[in-house]
């Protein structure tokens, strides 16, 4: 659409005006008189809430999907930790079974299981856990279980225990949790899967028994979850 | 000097005057939850920094509009439509930071402090000295977290910014020493009684350095008149 000029200068001097009102009515002594004024103080609150939620609303939907691509990036990084790269060719994120765990204490009602799979025969599982017990509070962890059963790594994901005494249990502080790898249900009585306080097979931390003793406990219940789904899991 | 009279009183009233926790005993909720480690205190103070450097220039800005009847509802409005959009943005564009500081922005919310600047100094004043305040009492805040932080890390563990890698970036690996080696641990620094037996502990060490400037200042005028009758 093409304006002619007469427009635009009419336009123009709309536009002047406006802002002519615009900056007079900014002045603070203006504002001064305004400020006591009922009908200015609902509309100044109105005025900020919708600015603001307008604000908000924008940046929410501008980077919803930024930040779900984010946290996709997060889960298939810690995937990866427990899931060694020469077991699948798919990408597990997309390959996913939820199976119901409400009754083995580790968080969720449902616990969905990641799918590793090399040349379309399941190699391994994956699947996020809780152990909802922890000294101060839940522990978050992911567990890789190849499909015989046998751990191929666990994670802590994020936990609040004490820092310098139960914070051991991450990788980065501590290798306690990879003495995990390699351990299954069959190679391991039941009665070992505990602390050493308490006749089982894995270390606690001088100053912290109860943040590993309900570690084991928890990936405990995680095997016994997998087994329990086992033949569903491997044979999709 | 190059700063005016009015720019180096708010510098020295932010960082060591009237600092949000040795002077005005704020900011008390984050500040012991978050101190267990130098660089947690270094994380929070940077996350807090930002926010009331720009939540002062808001309120600054938008001073004349605002009626003194409902200023609180408005500054807490901003302030916590601030924290949102900084830690939604944090959250897209830089996640790898949000990952160590994510847990600390929420907490700004909570900081009183933040609506105590907007209240008593940047709902008052123009837009250049609001930001300059909210640069400073962020500053001495940041000083005071990582003073604390970096106190109870020693006495608690024996290290000093450990994982600082993790949360600047592994060129910052050099700040991680090992203070004390073969050091048992002693748990209470590290849990919140330890941050307020801390806390005390550096309120007292200010009080004592005052004490001393008030001294300094009083014997100095003693001296003034004497000096002025030699010269005569």
């Amino acid at each position: 659409m093409k304006l002619d000029p007469a427009t635009i200068e009419r336009l123009k001097q709309k536009i002047a005006v406006y802002r002519e009102f615009l900056k007079n009515w900014l002045e603070p002594s203006n504002l001064a008189q305004l400020r006591p004024k009922l009908e200015f103080q609902t509309g100044v609150l109105a005025g900020f809430a919708l600015i603001a939620s307008v604000l908000l609303g924008v940046t929410n939907c501008s980077t919803e999907g930024t930040i779900q691509r984010r946290l996709d990036e997060d889960l298939k990084k810690s995937l990866e930790e427990v899931v060694p790269a020469a077991l699948y060719d798919n990408d597990m994120l997309q390959d996913t079974l939820t199976i119901p765990s409400a009754e083995y204490n580790i968080g969720t009602d449902e616990t969905t299981v990641y799918i590793a799979k090399k040349s379309g025969n399941v190699s391994a599982v994956c699947f996020k856990f809780t152990a909802p017990d922890g000294y101060s509070g839940a522990i978050n962890m992911i567990m890789g279980i190849d499909r015989d059963g046998n751990v191929l790594g666990v994670r802590v994901l994020s936990h609040k225990e004490t820092p310098g005494l139960g914070d051991k249990i991450e990788v980065a502080k501590s290798d306690w949790i990879l003495k995990f790898t390699g351990r299954s249900l069959d190679n391991l009585a039941p009665a070992k899967w505990a602390v050493k306080k308490d006749g089982g097979e894995f270390d606690q931390f001088a100053g912290a028994t109860i943040t590993p003793r309900k570690s084991v406990q928890a990936i405990y219940r995680g095997l016994q979850l997998f087994k329990a789904h086992q033949e569903q899991l491997i044979n999709p | 000097m190059f700063l005016s009279e009015t720019y180096r009183k708010i510098a020295a009233d932010g960082i060591w005057n009237n600092n949000i926790v040795f002077g005005q005993n704020l900011a008390l909720c984050p500040l012991l939850a978050v101190t267990g480690t130098a660089t947690n205190g270094l994380g929070m103070g940077l996350a807090t920094l930002v926010v009331i450097i720009a939540s002062n220039g808001l309120i600054s800005v938008t001073r004349h509009l605002i009626p003194s009847e409902i200023r609180i509802p408005i500054f807490v409005l901003l302030i916590a439509a601030l924290v949102t959009l900084v830690d939604i943005l944090m959250n897209a564009w830089a996640h790898e930071l949000y990952k160590v500081l994510g847990l600390f922005i929420a907490l700004i919310v909570t900081n009183c402090a933040l609506l105590g600047r907007a209240e008593a100094f940047a709902s008052k004043q123009p837009v250049k000295h609001a930001l300059w305040d909210g640069l400073m009492m962020g500053l001495g805040f940041l000083i005071v977290l990582v003073a604390l932080g970096a106190a109870r890390e020693i006495t608690s563990s024996g290290t000093l910014f450990a994982n600082a890698s993790v949360l600047l970036g592994e060129s910052f690996k050099f700040l991680e020493i090992t203070v004390i080696s073969d050091y048992k641990g002693f748990l209470l620094m590290a849990l919140p009684p330890g941050g307020f037996i801390m806390t005390a502990f550096l309120i007292v060490g200010k009080r004592l350095i005052d004490q001393k400037i008030a001294q300094r200042k009083a014997s100095v005028t003693v001296l003034t008149p004497v000096i002025v009758e030699e010269e005569s």
